[in-house]
């Protein structure tokens, strides 16, 4: 048993994100929707040891399989990030995560004149760049961090 | 044409621009031709900001093709008054005309109302966003002029907010055009316009004084300092008045420079330029109509 899995327990039936950069993994949860109000159990690590980043976070999902759309957004925040899905204690699936072309309902658009911000049935929706995403409607490029428009934050 | 919308000057290709202004051209040249041409037709115009040039000539290219209007009228008389949704308002106008044209102050709108109906959408200005069918007859008052290939152009004024300038920067990425911009440092143009115009392979040349690029221009396009886009008076009082086009600054210009304006101006332009031939602000606006005719002919 090594050191990460006595910090961070096993889970049974699940999900694990593994290889988060350090200090992530909140931002992780919010991208997902992940606020413990859907009752599941949500175990994390933060800052773990790691050879590859340094110090890399962990989350591990109960009773929920990720799919890899649910996932991929993810890659704008975590590319390194491996998805795990575990069924008896087993993983029985491990990919990476891969960046999508569009990301659908989990950004706000920071222009406020963006017509997204007003009372409207849409979603959001920004195109995936070599660097950063852009509001499909009003072409606004978010370049840096996207951790502070997320949606649920 | 290859579109049902009109939403930004980027999705147009050099084909399409030349085919409109190619039967701008022949609208201009023979009116009559083309009335009648769309009898029956309904143009439903939709302006939730103010505007005098692009509803009136869109009100008029429609009716010169034999065609009529239904214009929603002035925001306050309508239920967006009443808190109606933009998706909401298209949706219901799009069964009583047979095409919208649509001006918002919120960027993408057009966009937005594009994905609730069926019905072709045209932008006639969505905030600080696009204005293509301005671009269209900034072209073809270009091409008239100084002609779109081997072009050198200085984009003057508000870069960041002005709908007009993202528009023809994006177009004239078709032609070989040499493309300045002057502005303030606070006015430069928009992170998303600096990228395609880059993405194109287009050199983004920038300036802050209009004399450091004057000399080697054709056409010289001033645009307004837009009090309206500016969340802050502050800033906008730093900017207001920067520039202004008269005849003591145009004396390094090159004798056959162009001055364009999509007007409306304040003092950017003065009045003394106006009756020399380097003035091509009214003409431009005219040129509205054939090039709005030749547009509403091609995507009804």
């Amino acid at each position: 048993m090594t050191d990460t899995e006595l910090r961070v327990s096993k889970i049974e039936n699940g999900t694990v994100i593994d290889h988060v950069p350090g200090g992530e993994a909140l931002t992780v949860l919010a991208i997902l929707g992940i606020d413990g109000s859907g009752g599941e159990v949500v175990s994390i690590g933060m800052n773990v040891p790691s050879d590859r980043l340094g110090k890399k976070d962990i989350v591990k999902i109960e009773g929920r399989e990720l799919s890899q759309a649910e996932v991929d957004v993810l890659s704008l925040i975590a590319p390194e990030a491996t998805i795990n899905i575990v069924r008896a204690f087993e993983v029985i699936e491990k990919h990476h995560v891969t960046r999508p072309e569009t990301v659908r309902g989990v950004l706000s658009c920071p222009n406020a004149n963006c017509i997204t911000t007003e009372n409207e049935p849409v979603e959001s929706r920004f195109d995936v760049l070599d660097a950063g995403v852009r509001c499909v409607y009003c072409e606004t490029i978010i370049d840096g961090s996207i951790a502070s428009h997320i949606h649920s934050t | 044409m290859r579109y049902d919308h009109l939403i930004s000057a980027k999705q147009l290709s050099r084909e399409d621009i030349e085919s409109v202004l190619d039967r701008a051209a022949e609208v201009a040249a023979d009116p009559g031709a083309f009335a009648d041409t769309h009898a029956g037709t309904l143009l439903g115009l939709l302006f939730f900001e103010p505007s005098t040039r692009t509803r009136m000539s869109f009100d008029a290219a429609m009716k010169r093709l034999g065609g009529d209007t239904i214009d929603m009228g002035s925001v306050d008389s309508s239920s967006v008054k009443k808190g109606e949704s933009l998706a909401d308002t298209v949706r219901v106008i799009e069964g009583y005309a047979d095409a919208l044209v649509l001006r918002h102050p919120s960027e993408g709108a057009a966009k937005l109302a594009s994905e609730f109906v069926d019905v072709p959408v045209v932008n006639a200005g969505d905030g600080a966003g696009q204005h293509p069918t301005q671009t269209l007859l900034d072209l073809y008052t270009i091409r008239e002029n100084a002609g779109l290939d081997g072009l050198r152009i200085g984009i003057v004024g508000d870069l960041k907010y002005g709908r007009t300038v993202h528009s023809l920067a994006h177009a004239l990425t078709n032609f070989d055009a040499e493309q300045h911009f002057i502005s303030p440092e606070s006015l430069r143009l928009p992170r998303g316009i600096r990228y395609d115009l880059q993405s194109s392979g287009t050199t983004v040349r920038e300036h802050t004084e209009i004399e450091d690029a004057l000399e080697d221009l054709d056409v010289l396009y001033v645009t307004r300092i837009q009090r309206e886009r500016f969340p802050d008076e502050n800033e906008y009082r730093q900017v207001a008045g920067e520039y202004r086009i008269d005849s003591a600054l145009l004396e390094s210009a090159a004798p056959e420079l162009t001055v364009m304006h999509p007007l409306p101006r304040v003092d950017e332009i003065a009045p003394e330029i106006d009756e020399t031939a380097r003035a091509a602000y009214f003409e431009q606006a005219h040129n509205g109509i054939p090039v709005r005719m030749a547009l509403l002919d091609e995507i009804l």
